[in-house]
């Protein structure tokens, strides 16, 4: 009697606590867990591996200084971490130059109907394989490739592109130019066509129309779309590795030397790794900054 | 944009695949790359692992993504920051977190540890997909059909997922283009006997340049074109519906 007194009137009462902690513990718990162990705990490992001197596979952890920060100021690393940056800040360039009057031109010029087709056509090149995309200007690009053999055909000199410092910039602008023409159009399509319009009414020029209205107008979508090229250029392994040859180490080809190469320095490559993701962090703070005073005027 | 692509097309039917110039048509590229079990094994590997991520990481995203539109909690922001994160840090740091966490851990490496590293970049794209969609639906729904009776799970089930749908499929798809497309991870955690598909490829370009190549590029670039295209497809008509 007071058992059931006790259930009936209350029971939806008693669901309610418990539901407000299960739906939240169901909907987040599985991926929290996951996170957690696959990517909070691993980046915290390498942190504390990092400050261990020298260690290979299978050593005791004992954390115990600073000197693998230090061999990275070692001028030969120094240079890599140099030609690293070299090579991303050139790429971003590059995709920069190039892909601003292809997304202007399909954002602003093209039939509006096509747009879509167009981008998609742009785009497409992304879902292919980036080591098959690489292979293909190997192809290309060697010494008896296709590039050679038109150049003597028409006379002109071979050239010698292959594992160099160029042919990595050509497949590393090749492999990231979909991503920045992407972003400017998503920002060149919200782009105030009437501000354009006043401008050429008060007898600007097009080319100061340009520089005044447009590019201030998309400069929040320059800023993400050169960010984005530049960390995934910084952190790019298959590029440098299959077009660069021996002369073009990178960080993220030490990187993978010190785990999966000769080196087996763990400790090493820990640093750099950290190193790595410090630089994609202070970008990524520089851009919400700089992004915050554009919102802003 | 094309030119590359074209150019492995064009030496996967030359007879003569170390010169630049037409030696004549051969389909013999591909009866090679047909009969390569090597190359046939590697590419069930990759599938394998992509499916199972995709699977495992589609369940997670999804339900973490509701979880997060709808509840606020402390730390929610740190929460969200952590599931994106994989879209912005470079491959090779999560490769070498991972493989470090796995050694210290001692867990050996095998399929299912890349399976376990591809949900976590998995999870952030279908995550990102999702949740696009989801702040464009209307909540409303979903409170009706708690008004009406439907217990949270029905309602989640019944009215939540259906609408979600075309977001899902399409974050799906776009993640297992990626996990299929992943070197560095999978090579990173793969134990000694896995070899998937990018990671055979990786080996025979750096022993040289095999012919039999090309063919499996143009494979491979008509079958994730055409995954792409499903799922631009699928993407269009979700947005077109939004519309009406």
């Amino acid at each position: 009697m007071t058992l059931a007194s006790k259930h009936t009137p209350s029971a939806p009462d008693i669901g309610r606590p418990e539901s407000k902690w299960l739906g939240p513990l169901v909907l987040l718990g599985p991926s929290g867990i996951w996170l957690a162990l696959l990517l909070v705990l691993p980046t915290l490992v390498i942190l504390e591996l990092s400050f261990v001197p020298g260690i290979r596979p299978g050593d005791v952890v004992n954390p115990s200084g600073l000197q693998n920060y230090t061999q990275i100021f070692q001028p030969i690393y120094l240079q890599v971490i140099a030609r690293s940056l070299f090579f991303a800040i050139n790429t971003t360039l590059i995709c920069l130059l190039l892909g601003f009057p292809v997304a202007y031109w399909i954002a602003l010029i093209a039939p509006s109907r096509w747009r879509n087709l167009l981008l998609l056509c742009f785009v497409l090149p992304l879902w292919t394989s980036s080591l098959l995309r690489s292979y293909a200007w190997i192809t290309i690009l060697r010494p008896t490739g296709v590039l050679n053999t038109l150049l003597t055909s028409i006379g002109l000199p071979p050239l010698n592109l292959l594992n160099s410092g160029s042919a990595v910039l050509i497949g590393m602008s090749y492999s990231l130019l979909p991503y920045m023409v992407l972003i400017l159009y998503a920002s060149l399509e919200k782009l105030d066509r009437r501000l354009l319009e006043a401008a050429a009414d008060l007898g600007a020029p097009p080319s100061e129309a340009f520089w005044k209205v447009t590019v201030p107008q998309t400069l929040p979508g320059i800023a993400a779309g050169s960010l984005l090229v530049f960390i995934t250029g910084l952190g790019d392994f298959v590029d440098p590795e299959l077009l660069g040859g021996a002369s073009s180490m990178t960080a993220a080809r030490l990187i993978y030397n010190q785990f999966l190469g000769a080196t087996q320095n763990w400790g090493f490559g820990s640093a750099l790794s950290m190193l790595l993701i410090l630089a994609v962090s202070l970008a990524i703070a520089l851009l919400i900054k700089y992004g915050d005073s554009t919102a802003q005027r | 944009m094309y030119l590359p692509i074209l150019v492995l097309a064009f030496y996967s039917f030359n007879q003569s695949a170390y010169s630049a110039s037409w030696a004549g048509f051969t389909l013999a590229w591909y009866r090679k790359f047909f009969a390569d079990e090597r190359i046939l094994s590697a590419l069930q590997t990759s599938l394998m692992v992509a499916l199972l991520a995709v699977a495992i990481a589609a369940v997670l995203g999804t339900l973490m993504t509701v979880g997060l539109a709808r509840y606020h909690f402390p730390g929610k922001g740190l929460y969200r920051g952590v599931a994106y994160l994989p879209l912005i840090i470079p491959d090779i740091a999560i490769a070498v977190a991972t493989l470090v966490f796995l050694a210290v851990v001692a867990i050996p490496l095998s399929l299912w540890t890349i399976v376990a590293a591809h949900v976590v970049f998995c999870l952030a794209y279908v995550a990102i997909v999702v949740s696009t969609r989801l702040t464009g639906l209307d909540s409303h729904l979903e409170e009706a059909a708690l008004d009406l009776g439907a217990t949270p799970a029905q309602a989640f089930i019944q009215v939540l997922l259906p609408e979600l749908m075309p977001a899902i499929v399409s974050g799906c798809l776009l993640a297992f283009v990626l996990s299929m497309d992943d070197f560095l991870i999978a090579s990173f955690t793969a134990g000694g006997g896995v070899t998937t598909l990018p990671m055979e490829i990786f080996s025979r370009i750096r022993t040289g340049v095999k012919p039999d190549i090309n063919a499996l590029s143009v494979v491979l670039i008509l079958a994730s074109g055409f995954v792409a295209f499903v799922a631009e497809s699928i993407r269009y008509q979700g947005t077109q519906k939004r519309l009406k």
